[in-house]
């Protein structure tokens, strides 16, 4: 009965991996977008951008995920709950990681813009041989916190029927009245996917990093 | 002095905001020479330098690239500057590549060579500041004077029509000035075509074929080394070279 109890919830496991796997590329795409324009766009496009941000993060995850869910679900775009619920989930995502990686483009410093153009690269060259390079990797460890939270932030999609880890916790701890059990099998899935996620790119972040010390 | 014209500024502008930065500055640059152009900070020398490749506009003006004017609407600015080689005060390299891709991105990049002709000329190029051995270096394991040479070597790939150095030395430690400026002693007796802002004087003695003292945003006179520093015609730059030659224990009178 245990096995039958557990085998439950771990299907669920899939439909969380696979929300996560839509949801991070998705916003990482619309983050680096936008945190490229707000870096190196004109005053109006960065400033666009800015307030993109802002709006997102100045909102409750499940509250924007509601909305968005009833945008892209509605009668203009009509998506399932699971891809509606992923694409939302990545689109809050975005303004975070637009933030990561505004910091790590302006942390790699107009130096080496400067030092680029001068050897005649155009600025696009530049952007992606010389200044994307470095940024990627100072935002590796950032970035590893918001892979994390997204994956968490996963669960948020429960409230759309989406059959993930907590909803079928839920449906346990309701039918068999054992929610410590249910829950908690939840919570450690959670745990070991956070887990080997920060693990995974730890080790990126190791495998990139550049050498300093004299060879 | 019948060699050409290799970059003509003509009565360039530079104003920020109310700060005038240059004021009608004119300067004939021929093909091999050598100008060293010194000054007090603040006089707009670097930000000349950054104007004459583009990487500041200029308020107004003309620049001329061998006749053709480069300040013209239209003009293709990263072929102007893939032509003027430029070496910055803090080396600015690239610094998650090691030394030979630093001078290979050019290469590959802007002139579009096949990556075994690039990696060949980047090695020549290594060579030619005597850093071969070093190739396989990242920045952070390099020397600030080893870095230095670096950046001129990547600068020399795109085969510049001139070259301009920004301070190329300030940053450095005294130890480690020499190397650099050997480098630069050597292109210049290549007959390299070379611009360069410093505070060193002794490269500027030897070194220069003129000498321009710039001071408050504008030229206040100009001559061959020997004329400037022992005849200067204005007690402004008497006064600066007093000073400088004072300040690095050169107690020979100006």
């Amino acid at each position: 009965m245990l096995s039958n109890f557990l085998s439950y919830i771990v299907q669920g496991t899939g439909v969380t991996i696979a929300v996560t796997l839509i949801a991070l590329p998705f916003g990482l795409l619309i983050g680096l977008l936008l945190a490229l324009l707000y870096n190196y766009g004109n005053r109006w496009v960065a400033r666009s951008a800015g307030i993109y941000s802002l709006l997102m993060r100045g909102v409750p995850p499940i509250v924007l995920l509601f909305i968005l869910y009833f945008i892209l679900s509605g009668r203009l775009i009509n998506l399932s709950p699971f891809w509606a619920g992923s694409l939302s989930l990545g689109l809050v995502s975005s303004a975070y990681q637009m933030e990561i990686l505004r910091g790590a483009l302006a942390a790699v410093g107009a130096g080496q813009m400067t030092a680029a153009r001068a050897i005649g690269l155009t600025r696009l060259q530049a952007i992606r041989y010389v200044i994307l390079p470095q940024a990627i990797r100072l935002a590796i460890p950032p970035w590893s916190n918001e892979a994390s939270i997204v994956l968490k932030d996963s669960s948020l999609v429960y409230a759309l029927g989406v059959p993930e880890i907590l909803r079928r916790a839920q449906q346990l701890s309701a039918t068999t009245g054992q929610p410590f059990l249910a829950f908690g099998a939840a919570a450690l899935i959670y745990f070991c996917l956070v887990f080997l996620t920060n693990r995974a790119l730890d080790y990126l972040a190791e495998k990139t990093k550049l050498p300093t010390q004299p060879v | 002095m019948a060699s050409s014209l290799i970059l003509q500024a003509k009565n360039l502008t530079k104003i920020y905001g109310e700060n005038v930065i240059f004021r009608d500055i004119s300067l004939d640059v021929r093909k091999g020479e050598t100008i060293v152009i010194i000054g007090p900070s603040g006089t707009g020398k670097s930000t000349l330098l950054r104007c004459l490749n583009l990487l500041t506009r200029v308020n107004s003006g003309q620049i001329f690239l061998e006749g053709r004017e480069i300040t013209a609407p239209g003009t293709n600015e990263d072929q102007v500057r893939e032509q003027i080689g430029m070496v910055f005060q803090n080396f600015l390299l690239f610094n998650h590549l090691t030394a030979l891709e630093n001078v290979m991105l050019g290469l590959t990049k802007v002139k579009k060579l096949p990556k075994e002709q690039a990696r060949q000329k980047a090695m020549q190029e290594l060579s030619r500041v005597g850093l071969a051995d070093r190739a396989g270096h990242y920045p952070a394991q390099l020397s600030g004077g080893q870095q230095q040479r670096v950046a001129i070597a990547r600068a020399l790939a795109m085969d510049p029509k001139v070259m301009l150095f920004d301070e190329p030395t300030s940053a450095l430690d005294p130890e480690l000035i020499g190397e650099v400026l050997g480098v630069m002693a050597q292109l210049a007796r290549d007959n390299m075509t070379m611009l360069v802002v410093t505070h060193e004087m002794g490269f500027a003695r030897e070194v220069a074929d003129r000498i321009v003292f710039m001071e408050k945003g504008s030229i206040v006179e100009q001559g061959a080394p020997d004329d400037l520093f022992e005849r200067p015609q204005h007690a402004r730059t008497r006064e600066f070279l007093w000073k400088i030659t004072e300040l690095y224990g050169k107690k020979e009178k100006p």
